[in-house]
């Protein structure tokens, strides 16, 4: 079934969310991939705070190609979540709300999506410039010296996207292996 | 009868099929896609490849790289031995075209300096590139450049020769199971058999670059190409992982001669996105 959503996206819009719904994301979302995320665990090891708000925080991990003159961004298409595996269950513990990506996420991350009544949203791998239409600005937060890497924030508008993982552990790609064997 | 080419030759052409080559798929990725777009039954999974035939449309048009991820620039240099370069070197005037390319083609700097340090070169070089020798005097270059979503499914088996072609058969499902959603299915299988661990996995490389509707010149290996396509796509995992029977497009299988004691594997995964541009000097 298909939903039109706006951010935050809160615990309660979390909950309504069904592995396998379509939905369309409004509003803002941050961007982190493998190196920002790093940075973000180990200001946290230091006793620093986080440079994004993350209650109900949705972060895309994703990492452009260079904006030509006049566009907010390039071609902008999801990154393997499985490299950020290691990192997400402390964000989600500390309020983040969702996750962008795709491929297979570890029980660790699921056991965190449940507790924190989360969800994990796919976006279609390769199809960075389809994606980037949705997109219409983009700003540096922090860590520009991580080029591609850097944490952005971003205005979509009807980014589609699939429940990969609802907040009750149900998982999209769990269920067609099972109904493959 | 030594034929002489100016490096800046191939600094210019390497500059322009690294643009080509994340803007415009080849004719027979393109064909593929279509294909299966037309096939597909599974809902979820023919509303995905309308995705991607769409994502393709948009990125030449409107000139947007197909996927963000463009790659670590992979070469195939093949060399006539009669070629003499001149004007620089052959190494730096390569690595000079994938730094014009991925700057002036808007293309995303994907390349740490040292895998363990990682802090990012900020042009994509260096790139990877393989020389071969030939006869004659032409120079073919290949443009590859490999995204690693799909790179880091990619799996190299140390076989041995009694676990014969079955192993083959089970190690090549083991790589493609293993990635399912991870390598943005529907994949290129690229299969390298013999050699030694190095040669296997550039013969698998080297089999991504091949057209996909071009089978094996050898009668065993085009059988063997088919009967693993046909078992890939039996194992449902389709478009984006989502279900559906276009899991992969094409199982490219090279071979080489092999010691007494083994049968390496390698399985080099590329996702749909498998960007080769070809040119002769």
């Amino acid at each position: 079934m298909d939903r039109y959503l706006t951010t935050p996206i809160t615990e309660e819009i979390a909950q309504s969310l069904h592995a396998g719904d379509y939905v369309y994301i409004s509003g803002t979302i941050y961007v982190a991939r493998d190196a920002a995320h790093k940075r973000m665990a180990e200001a946290l090891e230091r006793g620093e705070g986080l440079p994004i708000p993350i209650q109900d925080a949705a972060i895309y991990y994703m990492g452009p190609s260079p904006a030509r003159d006049g566009r907010p961004i390039g071609s902008a298409g999801p990154t393997t979540a499985s490299r950020m595996d290691k990192y997400a269950p402390q964000l989600l513990d500390m309020g983040q709300r969702a996750m962008i990506g795709k491929g297979k996420r570890s029980q660790e991350v699921i056991d965190a999506i449940v507790r924190n009544r989360a969800v994990y949203f796919a976006a279609v791998g390769g199809a960075g410039a389809l994606l980037s239409k949705c997109i219409h600005k983009s700003d540096l937060v922090c860590y520009e010296d991580l080029g591609a890497e850097a944490i952005l924030r971003l205005e979509v508008k009807d980014f589609p996207v699939i429940v990969i993982i609802d907040s009750q552990g149900n998982n999209l790609y769990a269920k067609i292996q099972n109904s493959n064997k | 009868m030594i034929r002489t080419i100016a490096v800046e030759e191939v600094t210019r052409n390497i500059r322009e099929m690294c643009i080509e080559a994340n803007y415009y798929l080849s004719s027979d990725m393109k064909a593929a896609l279509d294909d299966a777009a037309r096939a597909e039954q599974a809902p979820l999974g023919k509303k995905i490849l309308g995705q991607l035939q769409e994502n393709l449309k948009i990125a030449g048009e409107e000139m947007i790289p197909i996927c963000q991820d463009t790659g670590m620039a992979v070469v195939f240099a093949e060399i006539g031995q009669d070629v003499h370069f001149e004007g620089g070197s052959l190494e730096d005037a390569i690595q000079e075209g994938v730094r014009q390319g991925y700057t002036e083609g808007f293309l995303r700097k994907s390349v740490v300096g040292d895998p363990l340090l990682r802090e990012n070169t900020r042009d994509n070089t260096p790139a990877v590139i393989h020389y071969q020798v030939t006869g004659g005097d032409k120079v073919t270059l290949t443009l590859a450049p490999k995204g690693f979503g799909s790179e880091n499914m990619s799996r190299i088996f140390m076989l041995k020769p009694a676990d014969g072609i079955e192993g083959v058969k089970d190690a090549i499902l083991t790589a493609v199971r293993d990635a399912g959603p991870n390598a943005c299915p529907p994949m290129v299988v690229g299969v390298g058999i013999g050699g030694t661990f190095e040669k296997c996995a550039l013969l698998a490389k080297q089999a991504l670059a091949r057209p996909v509707n071009e089978s094996s010149p050898l009668p065993h290996i085009r059988e063997l190409e088919q009967e693993m396509l046909d078992k890939i796509n039996a194992l449902g995992i389709g478009p984006g992982g989502l279900g559906g029977s276009t899991t992969a497009f094409a199982v490219n299988i090279n071979t080489y001669a092999t010691h007494i004691a083994g049968l390496p594997v390698a399985v080099n995964i590329c996702c749909h996105v498998n960007r080769h541009v070809v040119r002769e000097l």
